[in-house]
């Protein structure tokens, strides 16, 4: 490979080589950790509720007036939600995984305890709690009929039993089952009854997002109440578009608040973060461009610059894959020069990322995947003006010299 | 002399339309990426009332549990209890005060063809209104009188008196909630709030308060914030109970005119913690805090980690585009050394020369920072596609139209300065031997 000459070309036009190097070492830099921060939110994204997201939906209903009978409406409103068409299931409660509000509460093991052992939500649900939010049960039993009690809201519930989500069956007993174990909340005992495999709270930047609990309980919030309602595979919208008129006509002097598919919630849940891996890909994809199109117009520029050259090799015997291999070879170890000093600029970017933002280190495989595609990218680039100069007849040598 | 540079500049620029076009399109995409962002980061984090941001304050107890800190960095909770605001006004030891928290009740229209509908409403005092300035349309806010003998009155924001009396004068009349009549004292002009940071606790750029009624008479009916409350240990049952328990759930402001007036606050809320202390409250250390409106934005992060992150990757993104410009305007002088050298055998000086190169890089700034600052609009409408709460802040002023062309001008001509630093040393001989 006749390397040194190419050198030795390169250092008379230093400061065009640098350029070409810093863009790609920039390019680099920004591109892994672009795309390092798009895959951590996409994971974010894509974890379980453990709900069932695609047939349910919920809503509120805000009665007024003096002798509004909160819990009275309650139950009569889960009766009219039962007995609608489309409708397998479903419960009041003050809560759903990703709604972003909800009860956050410390549970202990033993009464007294001056830090809790767990932060967990309270989800404090009626009756077909387990089949309107889809939970699937792993151990013990649902909620009996005669366990549910209605209290006031601001009222601390106590309930005889609850169920967990697996995770915090496991961080409140790593080495037993939990069904039948005793917990506390603010020192008053109850039971796990059941375990259910998973149940997120609703709060998308918990540190504790497993921990959940159920409490079989009617709390009407003042005059409010929410409803989650799931509805027979495929039926979900046709409810839903019901659903208003029916509760009017039950007992008018209320208002329904927006009905909403769990769907959207998530959907509403992880806006910022689905925002965000946009705006990241848009930029990545206008920077591989831009340094594409800069390596495109830099190696026209140089062919355009050394045509004489060209043909003067191409008159001393260079075949055509002689020049192309030049250009390419040149464009190489720019590239990769660039690439070296992307690479550290990638890691130190990262490290300002995680000392500012503690934001996690970015993986190491980042960094070389990142070198392979700005090598293709680069060899792709300079392929055109490459393919220009090797078609640059020998002949030129003689003119105009 | 410049109108002549400018002729050159354009007619060398339409030599090579596609290197010209690739040198715009960089610097346009490198604008537009970096003033989107920039222009969200700056509305986001903008004082929203610069002529007396340092003089309100937000205040902060600690009166949480003995065991554990209310956040893991020692901060004290973003709330105060019933109780304390209480005390607090009681005393109205600033110049003005007002605990507030957020309530929603649902109105019930006296226009039968409009169905009733919830509306989010502050509960708050009368200072409220000359704290933080909003401008009345009709009437004015109720007075302390009202304060203290929890009158049922409201004020209406603009929105609001436009759905229920259609925009006019409704002063005098009265808007029903929850089957109780609340007599109207004042409607509020469009009120701009770029984000809500008197009560950043629940969120800063969520729904605006659609009315507004006196504190005493939320608390007199007994309503329970809609909005965040935090307890340490939780409260007996009942109202009264919850009334005297550590929960925290509202927000409190005080206004303070001048450095001397904040330092004797201060140490008033440091006596007022010590005396809660000698009853049994406040088991942890003294920690109370009076940020001003800037600094508790910046506590709260009103400017999200994204944006900043997305800031800070735009503006390398710029800086990618301009390495990209130097080298391609480099390529064009270069190229173009014959006529640098013709022209210095003419006569045209270095500085001549110069300014016609730089005034070329000018045009190319001109051009790009034009497309730039149409591709940051549409920038802009795409945001506020992504992120509905933004629709606040992402709009262009015009500092920032100014600002767009600016930078843009600004990016050409330094990238271009060290090409045409180069092409004027070109040296006439060497060029017009050949």
């Amino acid at each position: 490979m006749e390397i040194r000459p190419i050198l030795s070309a390169l250092m008379r036009s230093k400061v065009s080589m640098i350029l070409i190097g810093l863009q790609v070492a920039l390019t680099l830099a920004i591109v892994c950790n672009a795309l390092f921060i798009i895959g951590e939110r996409l994971d974010r994204m894509h974890r379980p509720s453990g709900m069932n997201e695609a047939d349910t939906f919920w809503f509120g209903s805000n009665g007024f007036g003096a002798n509004f009978d909160a819990i009275a409406t309650q139950q009569a409103d889960l009766a009219v939600l039962r007995s609608m068409p489309g409708v397998t299931a479903a419960t009041s409660t003050n809560s759903v995984p990703m709604s972003g509000g909800g009860w956050g509460e410390g549970l202990s093991l033993q009464p007294g305890q001056k830090t809790s052992t767990a932060q967990t939500t309270f989800y404090i649900v009626g009756p077909q709690a387990l089949e309107a939010y889809g939970f699937k049960l792993i151990a013990g039993r649902d909620f009996r009929p005669e366990e549910f009690t209605a209290i006031k809201f601001g009222d601390q519930p106590h309930p005889q039993s609850v169920i967990v989500s697996k995770a915090l069956a496991d961080k409140l007993f790593p080495d037993s089952s939990a069904i039948g174990k005793q917990v506390y909340s603010e020192d008053k005992p109850t039971t796990i009854v059941g375990v259910i495999e998973r149940a997120q709270q609703p709060w998308m930047d918990s540190d504790s997002i497993e921990y959940s609990t159920l409490l079989p309980m009617y709390m009407p919030y003042g005059n409010s109440t929410r409803y989650l309602v799931h509805a027979e595979p495929g039926r979900r919208d046709e409810v839903m578009k019901a659903v208003e008129q029916k509760m009017i006509e039950a007992n008018p002097s209320r208002i329904i608040g927006k009905v909403k598919s769990i769907a959207d919630v998530r959907r509403d849940a992880y806006a910022e973060d689905r925002a965000m891996a946009i705006i990241l890909g848009v930029v990545i994809i206008a920077l591989l461009a831009i340094t594409a199109l800069g390596i495109v117009g830099m190696a026209s520029f140089w062919v355009a610059q050394r045509t004489k050259q060209i043909g003067t090799r191409r008159a001393l015997g260079a075949t055509k894959f002689d020049i192309l291999r030049y250009f390419q070879t040149e464009n190489f170890i720019i590239t990769t020069l660039g690439l070296i000093a992307g690479g550290v600029l990638a890691y130190g970017l990262s490290l300002w990322l995680m000392r500012q933002y503690q934001s996690p280190r970015l993986p190491w495989y980042y960094v070389p995947v990142g070198f392979i595609a700005l090598w293709i990218l680069g060899q792709l680039a300079v392929l055109g003006p490459a393919l220009r100069a090797s078609r640059v007849p020998p002949a030129v040598a003689t003119r105009n010299v | 002399m410049f109108a002549y540079y400018l002729q050159l500049g354009l007619r060398s620029l339409k030599r090579n339309p596609i290197l010209t076009a690739l040198m715009v399109a960089g610097i346009a995409l490198g604008i537009a990426a970096s003033m989107t962002t920039l222009t969200v980061l700056h509305l986001m984090g903008a004082d929203p009332i610069p002529w007396k941001s340092d003089k309100l304050h937000y205040v902060q107890l600690d009166n949480w549990s003995p065991d554990q800190p209310y956040s893991e960095d020692g901060r004290p909770p973003d709330q105060v209890t019933y109780q304390d605001a209480v005390a607090l006004m009681k005393a109205a030891r600033a110049d003005k005060q007002a605990a507030m928290f957020k309530i929603v009740q649902p109105v019930q229209p006296e226009n039968k063809e409009l169905k009733p509908f919830s509306s989010l409403i502050r509960a708050t005092g009368s200072d409220f209104f000359g704290m933080f300035e909003p401008k009345f349309k009709y009437g004015a806010a109720w007075n302390h009188d009202q304060d203290d003998s929890h009158a049922r009155v409201v004020v209406l924001g603009d929105e609001i008196n436009e759905k229920l009396f259609g925009g006019q004068d409704s002063t005098g009349r009265s808007v029903r909630l929850n089957g109780i009549d609340y007599r109207i004292v004042g409607v509020l002009d469009k009120w701009n709030l770029r984000s809500r940071y008197y009560d950043l606790t629940n969120g800063a750029f969520a729904d605006p308060d659609e009315m507004f009624m006196p504190f005493t008479t939320a608390i007199d009916l007994k309503t329970r914030s809609s909005g965040n409350n935090s307890c340490w240990k939780s409260s007996a049952n009942g109202w009264d109970a919850y009334l005297t328990s550590d929960c925290v759930w509202m927000q409190m402001w005080v206004q303070l005119d001048s450095p001397q007036k904040l330092a004797a606050y201060r140490e008033f809320l440091d006596n007022y913690v010590n005396e809660q202390k000698k009853l049994g409250r406040f088991p942890r250390p003294l920690n109370n805090r009076l940020l001003d409106v800037n600094e508790w934005m910046r506590d709260q992060k009103v400017v999200t980690r994204d944006m900043e992150v997305q800031t800070g990757l735009a503006f390398a993104f710029l800086a990618v585009c301009l390495v990209n410009t130097i080298g391609l305007l480099l390529a064009k002088f270069t190229r173009k050394s014959g006529e640098i050298g013709l022209r210095r055998a003419l006569g045209a000086s270095r500085r001549e020369v110069f300014t016609q190169f730089l005034v070329e890089s000018g045009v190319v700034g001109l051009t790009g920072g034009v497309i730039g600052l149409v591709l940051t609009g549409l920038g802009l409408v795409a945001v506020r596609a992504l992120y509905a709460q933004y629709k606040t802040v992402a709009h262009l002023d015009w500092t920032m139209v100014a600002t767009t062309i600016a930078l843009a001008i600004a990016a050409a001509l330094l990238a271009g300065l060290y090409p045409t630093w180069r092409a004027c040393r070109v040296q006439p001989a060497a060029q017009l031997k050949v």
